[in-house]
């Protein structure tokens, strides 16, 4: 790696964390008045759980520093299943730049993890069942993922074992972050349950909007700044890319959201008679999840119908998810994340000129679908009796602010009365 | 309900894994691979439909 690529690398890593940023002002607006200090405080707290965590356990079982790995023979191949490095990063100064760099691409891609399952447990996910789940990520699913797709895991060595073209793509998180993510969110979902008075015996699900659009809509542009940043640090560790590439990875970045937040614009104000707000953030940020798979590897004009297609299907899915399968998932988590991560694992493969390519994404998703949501699922379920997930009922009604923190976000401010909603 | 579709999915995966290590054409690769996603995607139902609430059950 040269010095310019490490050079260049650091920098755009040391942006990349306002992505985080921009995902955490997202989750706390799709939220309510009631729980938005808590909201805010929570992913300061599961940003910092993770990188702990990450630290203690994580970064040895992703096997990033390579000192030794679980590594099974079968068929004549091998197959790397997880690190087994040193813990507490030693050895890392004395590792090669991009070791290094890779090292905080993981810390941050394990940050932007955790706190996706918190925008979707909003208004009734208690801070420390969420520190438990952010350990549990970080711990023992984001390393596995990573190992697998990043490091020397047998997912991206598919290439070299079974000739499907370059193994498993990933090229900034769409799989080990975003779809991983989505999945948490539809387990937190699950056995935190839909929060009060949403889903009532009778009638159409309570329609409960995020309290703040200025906080959403702010997000996504600087979610943007860092996802910028992202996808080209990404191009340059995973893919080894040139830096001749990296404009062209910026610009389907921002053609990916472009194309997305249009469609989304279109159908809602097809749908509705006036675009949505919320659900054209949501569809903004389920393009750069998408880019995040492919924006480093297709066409502009690829990247732009990638997007459009994420738009088209997010308001929909975030619809259906609601009112067909009562999944209270207030920032959409499971859609944005999950769905959008999924399709644009799928896209890298069609639009990808390599020979193998897409067989290659599909055996991709289908471990981290089989393997990842069973897993999560009952890691989750066992933490939950451990630390319950949920608030109790006074908690939920008196709102997460006052109830974990002692004080609201808005003290200045009345806050609406239960009575408002059926 | 929702368990069993937990268990169907690992299945799939495990499909998937074997369709690798037993198949070298690619196209039966391709086919097979394509029948353990959609044994994931059962096990995907599966479990949604376990968690869907019924009508008339008590919710928070």
């Amino acid at each position: 790696m040269s010095d310019a690529a490490v050079a260049l690398t650091l920098a755009l890593l040391l942006i990349a964390p306002l992505a985080i940023a921009g995902i955490a002002l997202i989750n706390t607006g799709l939220g309510r008045s009631r729980s938005a200090a808590q909201a805010l405080l929570g992913n300061l707290a599961l940003i910092a759980v993770s990188a702990i965590v990450f630290v203690f356990a994580g970064a040895s079982f992703a096997g990033t520093l390579g000192n030794s790995e679980v590594v099974f023979d079968v068929a004549r191949k091998s197959w790397g299943i997880l690190g087994l490095g040193s813990f507490l990063l030693h050895g890392i100064s004395s590792a090669s730049p991009h070791t290094q760099l890779a090292v905080v691409f993981e810390f941050l891609a394990v940050a932007m993890l955790v706190i996706i399952p918190w925008g979707s447990g909003a208004d009734r996910f208690r801070l420390a069942g969420g520190c438990a789940a952010a350990a549990a990520l970080s711990g023992i699913v984001f390393p596995l993922a990573a190992n697998w797709i990043w490091n020397t895991g047998w997912l991206s060595a598919l290439g070299g074992n079974f000739s499907l073209g370059a193994g498993f793509l990933d090229t900034a998180g769409a799989g080990t972050v975003h779809l991983v993510g989505g999945l948490s969110a539809l387990a937190v979902v699950w056995i935190a349950g839909p929060r009060r008075g949403k889903f009532p015996r009778e009638g159409l699900s309570t329609a409960m909007p995020g309290h703040n659009a200025v906080y959403v809509l702010s997000g996504c542009i600087v979610a943007l700044v860092g996802w910028l940043a992202w996808n080209v640090a990404g191009a340059i560790l995973w893919l080894h890319a040139p830096l001749t590439q990296l404009p062209v990875t910026a610009i389907n970045t921002l053609l990916s959201a472009s194309g997305a937040l249009v469609t989304t614009l279109s159908v809602t104000r097809f749908r509705f008679g006036k675009p949505d707000a919320s659900l054209c953030a949501n569809g903004w940020l389920a393009g750069l999840v998408t880019s995040s798979a492919c924006a480093a590897i297709v066409s502009p004009v690829a990247a732009l119908f990638i997007g459009g297609v994420t738009g088209f299907f997010t308001p929909l899915l975030v619809e259906l998810l609601e009112l067909a399968l009562s999944i209270d998932d207030p920032s959409g988590a499971i859609t944005v994340h999950g769905a959008a991560g999924l399709w644009g694992l799928l896209a890298t493969g069609i639009f990808s000129p390599q020979q193998g390519q897409m067989l290659a994404q599909l055996v991709g998703i289908a471990a981290l679908l089989g393997l990842m949501l069973p897993l999560i699922y009952l890691l989750f379920a066992a933490l939950n009796r451990l630390v319950p997930f949920r608030v109790d009922p006074d908690g939920e009604r008196i709102g997460m602010d006052l109830h974990e923190l002692g004080g609201g976000a808005y003290p200045e401010f009345v806050i609406h009365r239960d009575e408002s909603y059926r | 309900m929702k368990y069993a579709g937990l268990l169907v999915m690992p299945a799939g995966f495990f499909l998937t894994l074997a369709t690798l290590v037993l198949f070298p054409d690619p196209t039966r690769r391709f086919v097979f691979v394509l029948c353990a996603l959609a044994v994931e995607c059962i096990g995907l139902v599966v479990t949604v439909r376990g968690h869907i609430p019924s009508r008339g059950a008590t919710r928070p």
